[in-house]
């Protein structure tokens, strides 16, 4: 491929010489002659883009190499070890849904791209994560209807006991991660971004190191690095995993076995979803919860709604309040003991006996070994700090340059699509736009069944902006029940609940609780990232019947009081 | 507090009851809460019971009271919203006065039809509220915390909780999250539960068995606790439920013809019948079944003949009820004649019995009688019959009760002809040949005159069978 010491070629003197050697400057003035035979060489992906598209770039790279030299020039005055110039002007360490977001838009900002990824493409979420587990959620989902002869009934459906195949169902997850991760890999190929195997680490400023262990390491330099390095589940201490019946979320996924009682620890995302699986499989669940209500993370009207659709009729108890602080994996013929302690009291509640537990307490940064000491950059509890433009501070507080962090590894919103468009967003910072991502906006679905899903503040954390900011908000609900979609599928539970300003129509949050939640939700993200208000968007017209037109009808129940058809001002990031 | 989930139930629901009124149980007072029913009450203080919201609501919890204490109540003002298994839904009082004292607090739950509040009819008697919901709250309190099944007003079963609650702490149970679930819902107390499951844990077969819940039969279950098991005797429904598993039975399926006759039973179930038996003298028919024997003629055939010609007097008799609100007269007299073949039953159909004459009837049974053994009856030869006979005399049966097969009005089923003394008008004993006949008929078109002159006839033709053979 390309070398960045290309210095024969004979460039006009500028005033910052030095990044004009740069491979990505060497593009720009080549692609002013687009018939230049060695450039066409050189990139073999730019061949598929039109010349109209290679102007376009070529115009905001000028913009971008502007911006750009201000900032670099400055880093090299302050720390004279940089290089000064680069093999890749973005490396991207951990090739998840993060890493692979942020190639992909690189690649298209024309940048020379590598990804360095010591396990297998496509990180947490497409082989031990949201991928798997939704082979496993389609599966339940079908036995779940299958199962439930007076929901089949009342559809004049007749179906004799249905059964399932464990393995077979194991397979049909295994099969999914594994054309996913295909695909990634795939299309990062395709795109002609370099794969670097091996584990990534920083060994000064944009300069990184990767190798197998074992084998010899490499150094390669680059203009920007992001690390994506994501996360692993967490374990709390006191429990002892033995991947057997004591499991994390990455042992559960492989579905090894259905146990009769299972207990999970945790009744986030990750415990919900694995209580709609193993219940539809034939297992019972105890869901031992820290906080004193199940599903804190959600709209507490939500929640109370969920539980008592996705919790109180199956074959489910909880404990809440009380930390499972000693769990011991079954052998010798024991069960699984799982010691509980009252969260407040401390004391030892009550032991029980399980076939398996599930630990699905959250999950913890992966950002051991990435060198960050030899950048001064210090981690907290894992984490690594950074600003709202996802670029990572150092111990002292101070911008480091060149070096972003996003996804898990960062904690700011633990989501693969928001890993996803965090890289998106440096991406584009590092391309010369400057860009904040909003999160608000960002949707998080969990795809029991039905499903729940949101985006922006819940009903307290939109209550409690608007008295420290001065304004009143609102609350429209929409059931499931007054749709015609969702009863001709005889699924009428559920509920919309949009929080919203009267007085100028701002989206604050939206909450689903039925049918296809997940999807429905970014009509209301789209909305809340585009800065539509309510006033404009309830005039958007949906097909009919779909289940769309619960978002439709809840839009049409706010009442705003202002009347302006004005977009609001830009999003602001939080 | 948010508003309460309302579109499950948009009419708020009312729920109370005068103290004085003796609850006989908690489901027939959630069924009708008692009115002004008792006019001498002495006292005017009323409870505020936890209400049945759904049929599967065993306890609710009070997510808001509406009023407090000392607020006046008007008749049908909310009170309080409930949570129950399903939704929130709005409570109202239905009886004025003031809300005296409020016994299940916010965030707690109470089993359905305990008191949640009490109401004073004026102020004089809130002190006297008070003093009752102190009693009462205690009791309420402690058997919600102990979680032992709701243990409400006059329950009839002793059941002391107390104690039972004291020996629960030592004694470690183990139940599984279903298990506990089956146990709050058919009331059974889990500390008394035996675990038979996995480690000794108790399973929800175990809850199922001690509530007197037959286990689905897919379960294996080892056979001397199922005999040894009172089998609850219930109404089976159509759907065959659970039986017993006997061991050592082997499970042979239907053959078509099998299943066929197993549908057309249970759709019989759905006919209102009644059945008349008849002594018929049989010595003229006996001796004219000697005569015509030779020449090929049945006793099937002559039966066959005879009920043909009686029904041809009384079309009511050959006549099917088929929508419940009217008669269809069939125009002619199709006899279906009951036959057991290959480990199966059918009716082959002599048509038109009462015109074709003795011979020609005899030799058509015949045919049928062999198609049938061949399975080549067509679908016109066996179900196009309007009257069945049916007949085991042959076997030495004296008498029996058929079934009304579907679209038919009447099924005669007749019993051996045996002799039997009789008296005569002058008290003389004699010893002749009887036969007892007992027709089946469906009581909304055929009445028991109908069936009485029916089998007059009949018994009139059979004593003077001549006229068979004409």
């Amino acid at each position: 491929m390309h070398s960045s010491s290309s210095t024969s070629l004979s460039l006009p003197p500028t005033n910052c010489s030095i990044l004009k050697r740069s491979h990505k400057n060497h593009v720009q003035q080549i692609s002013v002659k687009p018939l230049n035979v060695p450039f066409c060489g050189l990139r073999k992906e730019v061949l598929s883009f039109s010349f109209s598209q290679l102007k376009i770039r070529c115009e905001t790279q000028r913009v971008r190499s502007f911006f750009r030299n201000n900032i670099v020039s400055a880093s090299v005055v302050d720390n004279g070890s940089a290089p000064t110039s680069f093999d890749y002007d973005l490396v991207i360490i951990g090739a998840g849904v993060g890493g692979h977001g942020a190639a992909l838009h690189a690649v298209e900002k024309g940048l020379k791209t590598a990804i360095i990824e010591g396990d297998v493409i496509g990180g947490t979420c497409v082989n031990r994560g949201c991928v798997p587990s939704k082979a496993l959620l389609a599966v339940s989902g079908r036995m779940r209807e299958l199962k439930n002869e007076h929901h089949l009934k009342a559809l004049g459906l007749q179906v004799s006991a249905a059964g399932y195949d464990r393995q077979a169902v194991a397979d049909h997850a295994n099969n999914l991660a594994s054309k996913i991760r295909n695909n990634l890999t795939n299309s990062l190929k395709a795109l002609g971004v370099d794969i670097l195997t091996g584990v990534g680490t920083i060994v000064g400023p944009q300069r990184v190191k990767y190798g197998k262990v074992g084998f010899s390491d490499n150094e390669v330099t680059a203009r920007d690095i992001i690390i994506a390095t994501g996360s692993v589940p967490f374990v709390p201490r006191g429990i002892e995993v033995d991947g057997k019946t004591v499991i994390t979320s990455d042992h559960a996924l492989k579905l090894e076995f259905v146990p009769e009682w299972i207990a999970i620890v945790g009744s986030g995302y990750i415990g919900l979803e694995f209580s709609d699986v193993y219940t539809a499989l034939g297992s019972e669940v105890t869901f031992i919860e820290a906080l004193d209500q199940l599903m804190p993370g959600f709209d507490p009207e939500i929640s109370k709604l969920a539980q008592r659709i996705l919790v109180n009729p199956r074959k489910i108890d909880y404990h809440t309040g009380v930390f499972a602080t000693k769990i011991t994996p079954a052998k010798d013929g024991k069960p699984v003991v799982i010691e509980l302690t009252d969260a407040k009291t401390k004391e030892l509640k009550e032991t029980l006996e399980v076939d398996a537990a599930l630990i699905a307490t959250g999950r913890a940064p992966f950002t051991e070994g990435l060198g960050l000491e030899n950048i001064n950059v210090l981690t907290q509890r894992g984490f690594i700090p950074i600003d709202e433009r996802m670029r990572v501070l150092d111990a002292d507080g101070k911008l480091v340059p060149h070096l972003y962090c996003i996804g898990d590894a960062n904690g700011k919103m633990m989501l693969a699509h928001a890993a996803s468009a965090q890289g998106i967003s440096v991406v584009e910072q590092v391309s010369g736009r400057d860009h904040v991502l909003n999160h608000l906006s960002i949707p998080a679905a969990c795809f029991t069944h039905p499903e729940i899903s949101m985006v922006g503040l819940t009903e307290p954390q939109a209550r409690e902006k608007a008295e420290n900011e001065g304004f009143v908000i609102s609350i429209a609900k929409t059931s499931f029940k007054a749709n015609t979609k969702a009863l001709a599928e005889n699924e009428g539970e559920g509920l919309a609940k949009l929080i919203y300003r009267p007085d100028n129509g701002e989206i604050l949050g939206v909450h689903i609780f039925g049918l296809h939640a997940a999807d429905l939700i970014h009509e209301a993200s789209n909305a809340m990232a585009l800065g539509t208000t309510i006033q404009d968007i309830k005039f958007a017209v949906h097909a009919h019947p779909t289940l769309s037109e619960v978002l439709d009808e809840l839009f049409k129940s706010a009442k705003v009081t202002s009347h302006d058809h004005h977009p609001l001002s830009e999003p602001v990031a939080v | 507090m948010a508003s309460p989930l309302q579109y499950k139930s948009p009419t708020p629901l009312s729920f109370s009851s005068t103290i004085s009124s003796t609850i006989s149980s908690p489901r027939s007072f959630s069924c009708s809460p008692r009115r002004y029913k008792l006019p001498s009450i002495q006292s005017k203080i009323r409870e505020i019971f936890m209400p049945a919201l759904s049929s599967t609501m065993t306890e609710g919890k009070i997510v808001s009271w509406v009023k407090s204490e000392g607020d006046l109540l008007s008749k049908g003002e909310p009170v309080v919203v409930v949570e129950s298994d399903k939704a929130d839904m709005d409570v109202e009082t239905f009886y004025g006065g003031i809300l005296a004292a409020i016994v299940v607090n916010e965030g707690e739950t109470a089993p359905v039809g305990a008191p949640v509040a009490f109401l004073a009819e004026t102020e004089d008697e809130i002190a006297e509220a008070k003093a009752k919901a102190k009693a009462k709250g205690q009791s309420v309190v402690a058997t919600s915390e102990a979680a032992s099944p709701p243990n409400v007003a006059a329950s009839p079963p002793p059941s002391p909780p107390p104690p039972a609650a004291a020996t629960s702490g030592p004694r470690k149970i183990i139940a599984t999250p279903y298990a506990k679930k089956l146990a709050k819902q058919h009331k059974v107390d889990i500390n008394k539960v035996i675990g038979t499951g996995a480690f000794g844990r108790i399973t929800p077969e175990d809850v199922e068995k001690a509530a007197g819940i037959t286990p689905a039969p897919s379960k294996s279950i080892p056979a001397a606790n199922v005999v040894a098991a009172p089998t609850p005797v219930a109404p089976q429904k159509a759907s065959p439920t659970s039986f017993p598993e006997i061991p050592g039975s082997t499970v042979v399926p239907f053959t078509t013809m099998q299943a066929a006759v197993s549908k057309n039973m249970m759709e019989s179930l759905s006919v209102p019948t009644f059945r008349v038996g008849y002594p018929v003298s049989t010595a003229a028919l006996d001796a004219l079944y000697d005569k015509v024997k030779p020449k090929g003629v049945t006793m099937t055939a002559l039966l066959a003949k005879a009920a043909a010609m009686a029904l041809a007097q009384h079309p009511v008799v050959n006549s099917t009820c088929k929508d419940g609100k009217s008669f269809t007269y069939n125009s002619s007299v199709n006899i279906a004649v009951a036959v057991a073949i290959n480990g199966g039953l059918i009716t082959p159909v002599l048509q038109d019995a009462d015109k074709l004459d003795l011979y020609l009837l005899s030799q058509r049974w015949k045919e049928l009688v062999d198609k049938a053994r061949a399975k080549q009856l067509q679908p016109h030869e066996y179900n196009s019959g309007t009257f069945t006979l049916s007949n085991l005399g042959m076997f030495g049966v004296d008498r029996f009760d058929a079934i009304l097969p579907p679209g038919q009005g009447a099924i005669m089923a007749v019993g051996a002809s045996k002799p039997t003394v009789v008296t005569d008008a002058e008290g003389f004993f004699s010893v002749k040949n009887k036969m007892l006949v007992n027709v089946t008929a469906d009581h909304r078109i055929i009445y028991g005159a109908d069936l009485a002159a029916f089998l007059q006839t009949l018994s009139k033709i059979v004593e003077n069978p001549e006229s068979l053979t004409m």
